[in-house]
Formats: C-alpha cells, sequence, structure tokens
C-alpha cells in the first residue's frame, strides 16, 4: 500500500528537481508518442533537443532561441508574480495582441516619419495596451468579484477578432494590394525593433526579457512588496493581516503581466513578425503559463524554462522539416511536461511511504 | 416571421443547435463542480471529445459511435484530471489549464488526417406530423436526437442532484469534503466520478460541435466554448435548470450574429464575431452583482485539495 | 453483574514521529457515562477515532458487545450502534438539517416522514429543531442539536462526543446534561471527552485519564476534586496564575457604535458595539465562537476598515487606517486562525516575523528585506517564549499548536504594542503553554499596555481579566468587572439557550 504522508516543511530539494524530473519523464513520453507516429524517438529526440544547440547551423538556431525565448521570459515573469498571489491572468495572449496592435498602430499612423523616440514610445504604448486589456478583468473583479480567469481568457478571444479586424480593416497596408495585414515594420527603421548585434537574434525584446528577469528577481525575493505578494498566494487572510489589501494586488498584478505581455506583443510586431496580420499570435501567451510553472514561479527558472520551451519550439519545427512530424506533436508534448510537472510536485509536499499502515 | 430581416423562427431553431454543445458541457461541468472539483479542463476535453467523436464517426461509419468515442475520450481526459489532482493532490486551476493546452494539442495531433473530410451525417429525428406544426414543429420538433439527447441530461441531472440519495451525497462532499469524509463517505471517489461524468459530457459537446453544428474537423474549433461552459455554470448559480436558460441565451447571441452576417448588415464579421466572448463577460458581470447581495451559490469547498489527515 | 458494553485493549496507534496511543485500556458498561479525560495532544481524538472507524489501530484489541469489534470505516460502526458528536462538527451549512441527517443515517426514510422523526426525538429530548431550516443560520449550540439528533435517529448503544461543551453557553450546557442523563437512563452509554474538570465531575459515572497517549489512571470523578484530576491529568503540581492589581491609566482604545455588515451569506455581523479600555486594563470579551469574535478582531486591527468616527486610539479616530499604520500606533493584535491567519503555514518562522514586525522592528530598509534582522528577531521570541522548534529556518506547519500560539504571541507582545487583541489566545493550546501565555499577557498589561482577550474558555477570562462583556450575535454586553461574577450572571449575559423555541 503507498500512503501520502505530508512533509511538516515543504522540501527544497523536491521543488528544484522536480522541474527535470518532469523534463526527463515527459521525453520518455514524448519519445513513445513519436514511436506511435512512426517516427524513430531518439532520432526525434535528438533533432528537437540537441540539433539546435549543437548540429549544423547551430548559431543561427541559438539567435533564434533567444527570439523565440523572449517573449516566453518576458511574458511568464509578469504571469508568474500573478500565480504567486493567486491571481490567475491567463488572458496573457490577449493583451500581447492589444500591445501588439497599440504599438504599432502608433508606427503606422505617423508613417513614414523617422525620429529616434518612435520605438521608445512604441514600447510604453505596447506596454500600455497590454495594461489596459489586464486592467479589465482586475476591476471586475475588484468591483464585481468576477473571475478573473473567465474575463481574462473572453477577452483573448475579444482581442483576437479585435486583431483580425484590424489586418482586415483599419491597419490594412494600403499598398499591399487587397491582401489583409499591415505595412511591414522591418522596412521602416525608426520602428523596427532589429537586432542589436547582427547574427545573434539580441534584440530590445531579448534585453528588456532579461531586465524583466532581474527586476521581478529583487521585486519578488528581496522587497517587502514581493514577500507580501507571496503571502498572499499563501495564505491569502495573513496577507490581509500583514496590511495587503486584495484589490491593489489584484490591480497590481494583472497590470504588471498585462504590460509585460503588452511589450512582448510589440518587440514581436515590431521585429521578428514585423506586421500586423490575423494570425500574428503564435501561442505565446498561453506557452509562457507553462514556462511560468516549469520555472517554479521564480524569475531564473523562468529564464531557464523559457529557453527550454523555445527550443522545443525551434525544435519542434525542424523536426517537422526533417522527420515530418506533425507540429501538433510539439504542443502535446509541451502539455505533457506541465502535466508531469504538476503531478511530481506532490513530492515538494508529500513524503511517499510504501508499506502498509503497520509501518 | 421576419424582423429586420431575420427570420425569428429560423433564429429560435438555430438557437436550440447553437447552444447544445456549451449545455452539455456546461452540465457536465456543473456536476463537478457540485462534488467540489474546479476543473478549467473543459475546452480541452471539449475538443479532445471533437477530435475523437469525429474520428471515430469517420472510422465506423456510424454518428451514434462517434458520439460514445467522444463522450469516452473526453471522460478518459477528466480521468486524467482526476488521477492529478485528486490522488497527487496539484493545484486544480493549474491542471485544469494543463489539461487544455494538452487537450489542444492532442486533438490537432489526432485531427491533422481528417480535415477536409465529411462526418457520416446525423438524421433529424422523425416525429411525423408533428414537424408540420406551423411554428412549434420547426422550433421544438426539428432536430437531431442529441439536442433532445442533452435536454434529458438536464431534466436528468437537476432530478439526481435535487431528490436522490447519491446527488445529496455529491452536494455534501462539495460542501464540505472534512465533514463528508468524518461521516464516512468516500470524498475522492465521490469526486472522480463526478469528474468523469462532466469529461464524457464535454466531450459529447465536443463531438456534436464536430459531427453535426459544423459539421468538420477543424483546429482549435471549440474556440473558447469550453470557457463558455464554466462561465454558463456560474451564471446559473450551480443550479442545471439555469444552465439551460446560460446556455441558450449564448446560443441565441451565436445564432444572431451569424444570422446579421448572413443578412448582409454591415458590421463588420470580427466585431460580430466578438459578440458571445463580450456577452459572456457582461452576464458575468450582472451575475456577480446578483451574488454580491447574499446568496452564496458556490459550493464552499469548490477548487480546494482533500487529503485525509489520519 | 457488570456488564461490559466496549471493552478496549492494548490500542496502539503511531504516527511519524509520535506515539498518539500506546497500549491503551478500558471499558465502558451500558448505561454508563464514561470520560475520556486528558489535555489537548493526550491522544484522546485518536482514541475516538479509532472506536468510530476513522483510524485503524496499529495493534490491539476492541470488544463490542463481547464481540470482536473492528469498524474498517464509520459505516460500519453506526452499524454496529456507536455514533459520534464531533468536536469540529461534520455538517454542511448549505443544506438544511433534515439533509444533514440524512446523510448521518444508513437508511434514511423518505424526506417528508424524516422531517417529522426529527421533530418528535428533538421535542422528546428536550432539543427542538425545525428540520427545514439551514444549518449555516443555526447557532453553536443548535448546530449541535442536529449532531445529536442525528445520532438518536440510530438508536445508538455508544454516543462519543468529542468536546461537546466547548461551544455551548452555561444554560445550554445544562439542557445538554439533561439530555444526556436522560439517554444514560434509557441504556445508552456515552464516552464523554474533555478536559473540562467541573463537567466531568458532575455527568460522568466513571472515567479514564490519558496523558501523553498512556493511560495513566482511572477513578470515579465524583469522588475526585477537580484538582486532584487536574494533577492527574498534567502529571504534576498545578501552577495558577498570580493575580496583582494593577493601576489603570488613560483611556487607549475606544469603540463607539461599531456596526459590520455580514461578509458572508452565514457570517456574523457587528451591530452597534461600544467599549473603552484603559492602559493597563485586561478586557475579557466571552460568548461562543462565530458570534462576531472574528470580525470584531479584524475590525480593530484594521484588517476590515469600519465607519469613519468607530475606532479610536487614544484621541485620533483610526477607523479608515489599515493593519500597518495601526502597528506604528502601537495596536497590534493576533487572530485566533494560528495557521493561515496569524502565520503562513508553508513559510519559515524568520518569514513569519515579516507579517507583522517590519513596523516597528527594523526588518526592513527602504523596502527591502533585512534578513539577518528577520532571524535575530524570530530567535528572540523562540528564545523568550520557550518556543520549542529546532531552529528559525523551520516552517511554522511544523509546529506544534501550543509553540506555534507562543511563538504568534511573542510576536506581538515583543515589538511591546501599547494596545494588544488577541482571540482564542490558548484554543488547542497545553496546559503549560496556555498558562506561559497567560503569565505573557499579564506582565504586558503590568507594563501599561490595554489588552483585550476574546476567548471561548470562560475560566481563562476569570482568571486574567479585570472586566468581563460577552459578544453575542454581534452584540456586546455592558462590561462588568469580573470579581464576584457568578456563572449564572455570565450565562445570562452569553444570551442564554439559543432557539428552544421551533415553530412546531
Amino acid at each position: 500500500m503507498i500512503r501520502l504522508v505530508k512533509r511538516p516543511m515543504p522540501s527544497k530539494f523536491w521543488s528544484w528537481t522536480t522541474p527535470l524530473v518532469a523534463v526527463i519523464a515527459t521525453m520518455i513520453a514524448g519519445g513513445l508518442l513519436f514511436a506511435i507516429l512512426g517516427k524513430n524517438p531518439v532520432e526525434a529526440i535528438r533533432v528537437i533537443f540537441w540539433d539546435p544547440l549543437f548540429g549544423p547551423n547551430a548559431d543561427y538556431f541559438r539567435s533564434q532561441l533567444l527570439v523565440k525565448a523572449a517573449p516566453l521570459i518576458l511574458i511568464a515573469c509578469g504571469l508568474a508574480v500573478g500565480f504567486r498571489a493567486g491571481i490567475w491572468n491567463i488572458g496573457a495572449e490577449g493583451q500581447y495582441i492589444i500591445g501588439a496592435i497599440f504599438g504599432a498602430s502608433l508606427a503606422l499612423a505617423v508613417y513614414p516619419a523617422e525620429s529616434w523616440f518612435l520605438f521608445p514610445a512604441m514600447v510604453v504604448l505596447g506596454a500600455i495596451g497590454g495594461l489596459l486589456w489586464g486592467l479589465i478583468p482586475a476591476l471586475l473583479k475588484v468591483v464585481f468579484g468576477t473571475s478573473e480567469i473567465l474575463v481574462s481568457l473572453m477577452l483573448v478571444y475579444v482581442a483576437q477578432n479585435l486583431l483580425a479586424y484590424m489586418a482586415f480593416g483599419p491597419l490594412k497596408n494600403p499598398e499591399g494590394y487587397g491582401f489583409p495585414g499591415s505595412r511591414n515594420l522591418q522596412g521602416y527603421p525608426s520602428a523596427f525593433n532589429d537586432e542589436l548585434m547582427a547574427g545573434t537574434g539580441v534584440h530590445w525584446g531579448v534585453l528588456a526579457a532579461l531586465g524583466a528577469v532581474v527586476a521581478i528577481y529583487v521585486l519578488m525575493q528581496r522587497h517587502i512588496a514581493g514577500f507580501r505578494i507571496r503571502v498572499a498566494g499563501e495564505a491569502p487572510r495573513a496577507a490581509r493581516y500583514a496590511g495587503v489589501v486584495p484589490a491593489r494586488l489584484i490591480v497590481f498584478c494583472l497590470c504588471l503581466s498585462g504590460a509585460l505581455a503588452g511589450m512582448a506583443g510589440l518587440f514581436e510586431v515590431s521585429g521578428p513578425s514585423g506586421q500586423i496580420t490575423d494570425s500574428f499570435n503564435v501561442g505565446y501567451g498561453y506557452t509562457a503559463i507553462i514556462v511560468a510553472f516549469l520555472g517554479r514561479l521564480h524569475p531564473v527558472g523562468i529564464l531557464l524554462a523559457g529557453l527550454l520551451m523555445a527550443l522545443t519550439y525551434i525544435g519542434g519545427d525542424m523536426a517537422q522539416l526533417m522527420l515530418g512530424l506533425p507540429s501538433a506533436a510539439i504542443q502535446v508534448f509541451q502539455g505533457m511536461l506541465l502535466f508531469f510537472l504538476l503531478g511530481f510536485d506532490l513530492l515538494t509536499n508529500y513524503r511517499i511511504r510504501i508499506g502498509g499502515a503497520r509501518a | 416571421m421576419i424582423i429586420g430581416g431575420i427570420d425569428i423562427i429560423t433564429l429560435i431553431s438555430m438557437l436550440m443547435v447553437a447552444s447544445t454543445p456549451v449545455l452539455l458541457a456546461a452540465t457536465g461541468e456543473l456536476v463537478a463542480e457540485k462534488s467540489g472539483v474546479l476543473n478549467l479542463g473543459v475546452e480541452g476535453m471539449m475538443i479532445t471529445g471533437a477530435v475523437a467523436g469525429f474520428a471515430t464517426a469517420v472510422s465506423t461509419g456510424s454518428p451514434v459511435l462517434g458520439f460514445v468515442g467522444g463522450a469516452l475520450a473526453g471522460a478518459a481526459m477528466a480521468m486524467l484530471f482526476a488521477i492529478l489532482t485528486q490522488v497527487f493532490l496539484s493545484n486544480q486551476t493549474a491542471t485544469g489549464l494543463a489539461l487544455t493546452l494538452f487537450g489542444l494539442g492532442l486533438s490537432a495531433l489526432i485531427g491533422k488526417p481528417f480535415e477536409g473530410v465529411r462526418p457520416p451525417a446525423t438524421g433529424k429525428v422523425p416525429f411525423g406530423p408533428l414537424s408540420d406544426i406551423p411554428v412549434l414543429g420547426r422550433i421544438l420538433f426539428s432536430h437531431d436526437w442529441v439536442v433532445y439527447l442533452s435536454l434529458l441530461l438536464v431534466a436528468v441531472t437537476w432530478a439526481f442532484l435535487k431528490f436522490t440519495r447519491a446527488g445529496l451525497i455529491l452536494r455534501a462532499v462539495g460542501e464540505n469534503h472534512d465533514a463528508a469524509h468524518a461521516l464516512g463517505y468516500r470524498v475522492i471517489a465521490v469526486r472522480c466520478a463526478a469528474l468523469a461524468f462532466g469529461g464524457a459530457l464535454a466531450g459529447l459537446g465536443g463531438a456534436y460541435l464536430s459531427l453535426i453544428r459544423v459539421p468538420q474537423w477543424t483546429e482549435g474549433m471549440t474556440a473558447g466554448a469550453g470557457w463558455i461552459a464554466l462561465a454558463i455554470v456560474v451564471f446559473a448559480s450551480w443550479r442545471p435548470e439555469r444552465a439551460l436558460i446560460g446556455a441558450y441565451l449564448f446560443g441565441g447571441i451565436t445564432a444572431l450574429q451569424l444570422q446579421l452576417q448572413a443578412a448582409g448588415y454591415a458590421i463588420p464579421v470580427h466585431l460580430l464575431s466578438m459578440a458571445p466572448y463580450v456577452l459572456t463577460i457582461v452576464v458575468l458581470v450582472l451575475l456577480s452583482v446578483v451574488h454580491r447581495r447574499g446568496v452564496q451559490a458556490a459550493p464552499a469547498a469548490l477548487g480546494r485539495s482533500f487529503h485525509a489527515a489520519s | 453483574m457488570t456488564e461490559i458494553l466496549l471493552k478496549i485493549d492494548g490500542l496502539t496507534k503511531a504516527y511519524p514521529g509520535v506515539v498518539a496511543n500506546d497500549h491503551v485500556g478500558f471499558s465502558v458498561a451500558p448505561g454508563e457515562v464514561h470520560a475520556l479525560l486528558g489535555e489537548n495532544g493526550a491522544g484522546k481524538s485518536t482514541l475516538v477515532k479509532m472506536i468510530y472507524g476513522l483510524v485503524k489501530p496499529d495493534s490491539g484489541t476492541m470488544e463490542f458487545l463481547g464481540r470482536p469489534y473492528t469498524p474498517a470505516e464509520p459505516r460500519a460502526a453506526r452499524a454496529a450502534g456507536v455514533a459520534m458528536v464531533f468536536q469540529h462538527f461534520s455538517l454542511f451549512e448549505a443544506l438544511n438539517v433534515a439533509e444533514n441527517v440524512a446523510l448521518g443515517m444508513e437508511n434514511p426514510p423518505p424526506m417528508r416522514d424524516l422531517a417529522k422523526r426529527i421533530r418528535e426525538i428533538s421535542q422528546a429530548y428536550g432539543l427542538p429543531l425545525d428540520p427545514a431550516r439551514l444549518v449555516g443560520d443555526l447557532s453553536a449550540g443548535e448546530r449541535q442539536r442536529v449532531e445529536i439528533v442525528r445520532c438518536l435517529l440510530q438508536d445508538p448503544k455508544l454516543l462519543i462526543m468529542d468536546e461537546p461543551t466547548s461551544v455551548l453557553t452555561p444554560q445550554e450546557v445544562e439542557i445538554l446534561f439533561r439530555t444526556l442523563r436522560k439517554l444514560s437512563s434509557e441504556g445508552t452509554a456515552i464516552l464523554y471527552i474533555s478536559h473540562k474538570l467541573e463537567e466531568i465531575r458532575t455527568i460522568c459515572d466513571g472515567a479514564t485519564i490519558l496523558r501523553g497517549g498512556k493511560v495513566v489512571g482511572s477513578c470515579i470523578p465524583r469522588e475526585k476534586s477537580a484538582r486532584e484530576l487536574a494533577e492527574m491529568m498534567v502529571g504534576g503540581e498545578f501552577a495558577a496564575t498570580e493575580r496583582v492589581s494593577r493601576p489603570f491609566g488613560a483611556p487607549m482604545l475606544e469603540v463607539k457604535g461599531l456596526s459590520l455588515a455580514p461578509l458572508s451569506q452565514f457570517g456574523p455581523s457587528l451591530k452597534d458595539i461600544s467599549l473603552s479600555i484603559a492602559a493597563g486594563e485586561i478586557l475579557g470579551i466571552g460568548g461562543v465562537a462565530g458570534n462576531g469574535q472574528e470580525e470584531l478582531l479584524a475590525t480593530l486591527s484594521g484588517e476590515r476598515p469600519s465607519a469613519p468616527g468607530t475606532v479610536w486610539m487614544k484621541g485620533a479616530d483610526i477607523s479608515a487606517l489599515g493593519p500597518n499604520p495601526r502597528r506604528a500606533l502601537g495596536l497590534m493584535s493576533a487572530p485566533e486562525e494560528r495557521l493561515g491567519h496569524a502565520a503562513v503555514p508553508n513559510m519559515s518562522l524568520t518569514d513569519n516575523t515579516l507579517l507583522t514586525g517590519t513596523i516597528r522592528m527594523p526588518l526592513v530598509k527602504n523596502g527591502f528585506l533585512n534578513m539577518a534582522e528577520a532571524k535575530a528577531f524570530a530567535e528572540d521570541i523562540i528564545r523568550e517564549f520557550d518556543v520549542r522548534t529546532p531552529g528559525p529556518w523551520v516552517a511554522a506547519r511544523a509546529l506544534s499548536g501550543g509553540n506555534l500560539q507562543k511563538f504568534v504571541i511573542g510576536r506581538e507582545v515583543l515589538q511591546k504594542p501599547e494596545v494588544l487583541i488577541v482571540n482564542q489566545p490558548t484554543w488547542g493550546v497545553d496546559a503549560a503553554a496556555a498558562a506561559a501565555i497567560r503569565r505573557a499577557l499579564l506582565r504586558l498589561a503590568e507594563k501599561g499596555a490595554a489588552l483585550i482577550v476574546i476567548s471561548q474558555d470562560l475560566d481563562e477570562l476569570m482568571e486574567i481579566a479585570d472586566r468581563f462583556c460577552a459578544l453575542n450575535e454581534g452584540r456586546i454586553s455592558a462590561p462588568r468587572p469580573t470579581e464576584g461574577l457568578t456563572i449564572d450572571e455570565i450565562g445570562l449575559m452569553l444570551g442564554g439557550a439559543h432557539g428552544m423555541e421551533v415553530p412546531a
């Protein structure tokens, strides 16, 4: 008989070991999945996890790694703060879209005027866009007690339709021969979020992501505000006792995560993606949820988890190209990772005892 | 009967079809939540049901088997959730999200070969002369059997929760799992059963989307229907009869916006398509206002993990 | 001849790190009211859980009516004729009385018949109940009636009662005892768990005394004095708290016409509360938990703001201030719920000092945490208040109730509050820790702080408070000096017995 015994204290060891165990378990289960799909599992795992880093053309892929990891890390850092506090913003995808629309709209409105402060203004506007989109569920929760989970998620669909409307309507490229989609900002120097060093993949968004990791680390681990956020998630009544005003906390967490997601959207639309199209968003807002959990809601963990997730994206693309592995397989892979993580998390708080009652 | 270019009878008749997937999913989730478990993975279970139902129906040629397959797939997903949250005591919110993300990926993977395929048709229930009754005939007696099954399930759920001892135990577990445990009820078993039921209904709702409502398989075709089902449970204050109203209200808006699109109103399609989601938010807000005034409708133990200390 | 209903022999149950029951044995005769006497943590709860089938013993035997008795689950225990009234009620607030009763029965009759039987039984035993009412709307005493009636409907041969009087007013205790005597005269045996000595002397025919999981004695309680019983229970001389009269200073905290709407459907409200407390004074507020105690503490501590002009400290209106500004003024509090309110279960003791210590202690600099100071403060608390723990890095949830309570009280007391409000400071705490906490509170008052002690334990309030008032259904009675107050007067202040008239 197997029994669970609650540990007197959460295990630090398991708290950091479970993500690794989960990754290994996912690789095994993923290998089985690939085998079922008729692919050689060892080769698939190699193509996904090894080749992008150390195979041919690794230089290019390493730069792509940063490009893909940056938005994930940026969004996940914001989400992690909320998740710590027990505030569930799962609509980062929508905030990401709105951030992109806000920032890009400015550039498209003033096109083709050149100025050095256009790009900073776009970043600010992108953050504001995401913040406002996050503020909606925050205010509804504070004023009416509406579930922020459902509202933020519903707003993703609203944002997606708004994005399509913009791409087909107001933001459509007047010189685009009737195709949907805006002008490409990559061809607009003042608005282009170009690589800062050629070939490295490092653009402003990458720096922002690293900045977010540091800032969130300081906030959450060193500052009294972060301490109170952690208390709010662990024990809401203790947080009130410690002087936390729940309404302010809700607004802060949703605005912070919204602003970071909005910035991520702006860096993406003005850089790697280049234009507003109805398929501009690729699910970073959802994958960032996995990144946040895999990184134990800790900024350093998120940095590593973001890179790992980016790797699965790039490796997934390669596997699709070279082995004909369906792109959805990677999505399944990411989902499995989160499942294993949540399952193994048990070990952090419980000991597993094998043997009967006569222990 | 045509008002502003919209045929009201067609609208009402469409509404019932448009509502059925969310009605099924919401009824299932309602039972799960009544037992005290918040499963945010409805979207994932629904879309898995959609693809499994579709695949089964296409391979066997039988829509009925398709629905069975969809329900089983949804229940299987729910059991995954049950194992993680009830046995491994994982956080219900996070696990529900994981279930949704996993379901979306899995369904896309399974569904690839089925894109562009037409499923076997599900016929309407032959009501004979009843369906020729003016107005009522088209509204009430012109649907496939799943529409009637969904209504029956709502009634059965209502009666189960209100009148049966098993329903009483389920509610008790959702109110106070420690007390239920102290009285000797098997909290985890009750919750697993409720989750399986919820998953089966979500799967059934998904299968209805891919086999009848659309009918074809496209990636991500549930488009938030599972989340709307969750919202409807809140709207319904955890009462099956009100879930019916909620689902039909939502279905009505969906049908209306489709009709408006078809009627050629000069409103951009994408803005019209937002309507169901915006409406869901508005309704949630209105309901929150009502709930603030006293009555606490949610099961008291909703979302809390149970671990017998002894 | 002496019949034996329940015979227990060599019952042992161990949990990791603690032997909850160590070869426990005793027996109960039909119709006997048998006391299980012991401190918190003596193993009483584990023992009755084994009798009720909730916990399986590691070893030992039980016999019921001369037959081996090994209940695998509560259902089996109920089928055998064992019923139990829980200390923390096993009730469902959102369900009505009849539904609650039905859940505790194996084969309940249809609801309408059941409602009729509930009325009959409850009237017959002097415990009136309306089957259609929601349990959430009932007082603690009425809720206990639901539990008792639920048991009685099963015609139990043995009724287990776990600390039944802790939530009752003295008048309600009287009613309960009448019911128990009636049951006992009809042949039902009662296993009565308590640490209240006078009660046991009043009602019980026999007693088994537990200490540290072992049986340390048995006696006929009527033949022993309360002091003898206490010494058997605690295992040594019983140190009473010394009391010196103190001079009172200027009024420190005043509450004027404070009202508060309930937070939730079944939550209590506060109605027009006024009180005043002077420096050096201890005001005891008695009453059954759930009558507004938590709400009163929350409004005084600043966790819930109240209307302007309702809470005053040293002549200034502080109604709008949150907990931290109030701490800056010297008003501290310690809520009842230790795990999850006064302390964060998963955080270390060091982290837990940061909950309230960032204002009056140098634990934070420019908003940044000073963990070295926090650790030093935690160590101070551990030392001065004799908190038994391996060190300040230990998570709060790993501490026993008594030790964590000492930590919580110590954390507030060491910050030198001018006003301290505590709710149930010794609830679920062993006698030694309780005495230490009471001494600390008295010392604080001697130094000139004003204290409000909210407690269900009337003996405790009589021991340390200068004035006493009762909080009942959100209303507070006029405070009276504790000296010379009789138990009947207190009972009436507490509102007597609740809900004795039920529409038929």
